[in-house]
């Protein structure tokens, strides 16, 4: 099967993903109920994900699907969950020196960014000394075919190593504090629903149910 | 020529897909919006691995299409349960307060 596909065609979609992009994130900014920004930043993770396929980082795609996408829409809808459902009104107002800094940062970095090679130079400094020798030694070294795994979990394993002992160390953190690392939750319930008011009979049950299930976890235990 | 087409056609979807997760009354809309919009990103990645003639990216394609699902499985059971692991009694409490 043969493909004729111009690279301009490939820049317009790519155009596209970009205008979606942009018009999702100052839709972020604007929306007030924050479920809503929730489900804008899957989309907006979703989106860019993309846009790494298309610029050959299928790796870093992956990650901001798992991550963006998936894991952090739900730890985004619990931390909702645990507060409030919509974002307090801003107070309105200008502020001239903020906006200043922001433009004069913003012109500085895109004036330096002219200095930069152009996209895919054999000769930049990224592909020229290390890069080259990345990928002529990387099929006789690691046998792997993907460049970047061979580097992560190869010629940086140690470093890939430390990172992960880093991230694991903060996981185990975050679910101490919480509190969800036992069976049954660990937390009281109780914070969670604050609306949820039975009336008097109810609630005695509720009680004398909750009472019992403490006993058979207790005797479990 | 067929692929661009196809590729014109999965932008469009977005967009509306987009603007209903931006209207969208009720929280289902999103939901649904956010759910419909994985979907056209894992068409749009099929249809550009055949458009730089490397349709190995299908892999990818699959395995987002498994992420989008269990995620919006994710977000439902979170508004359902409140809770990821619900308990019994979480369950129950919740049947109560519907009933």
């Amino acid at each position: 099967m043969e493909y004729h596909t111009e690279p301009t065609q490939i820049v317009v979609l790519n155009l596209a993903i970009l205008t979606l992009l942009l018009v999702t994130a100052i839709t972020m900014v604007r929306v007030r109920r924050l479920f809503a920004v929730v489900m804008l930043s899957g989309i907006y993770s979703l989106l860019s994900a993309l846009f790494f396929v298309s610029l050959d980082a299928v790796d870093v795609a992956f990650t901001e699907a798992a991550v963006g996408a998936g894991i952090s829409t739900v730890l985004m809808l619990s931390g909702m969950l645990l507060t409030a459902r919509r974002e307090k009104p801003v107070v309105p107002g200008h502020r001239p020196l903020a906006l200043f800094v922001c433009v004069i940062t913003g012109s500085v970095l895109i004036w330096a960014s002219t200095d930069m090679p152009a996209f895919g130079d054999p000769e930049a400094p990224a592909n020229a000394y290390v890069g080259k020798m990345f990928i002529e030694r990387t099929p006789s070294d690691v046998e792997v075919p993907n460049l970047v795994t061979a580097v992560l979990a190869s010629y940086r394993g140690f470093d890939t190593l430390g990172e992960v002992l880093v991230i694991f160390t903060a996981g185990v953190g975050v679910m101490l504090l919480l509190g969800s690392g036992s069976i049954r939750g660990g937390r009281k319930r109780q914070d969670i629903l604050p609306q949820v008011e039975p009336a008097t009979d109810q609630k005695a049950s509720l009680d004398a149910g909750q009472k019992t299930a403490s006993a058979q976890d207790g005797g479990a235990s | 020529m067929m692929f661009i087409v196809a590729a014109i056609a999965i932008v469009v979807a977005m967009v509306l897909t987009l603007l209903r997760a931006i209207l969208g009354p009720t929280l289902y809309d999103r939901v649904l919006a956010g759910n419909s919009f994985g979907t056209k990103t894992v068409l749009l990645l099929g249809i550009m691995g055949y458009m730089t003639g490397r349709p190995d990216f299908l892999d990818i394609a699959l395995l987002y299409a498994l992420i989008n699902f269990a995620g919006t499985i994710a977000i439902l059971k979170f508004f359902r349960y409140r809770d990821l692991s619900p308990t019994m009694q979480d369950v129950r409490k919740q049947e109560g307060e519907g009933a």
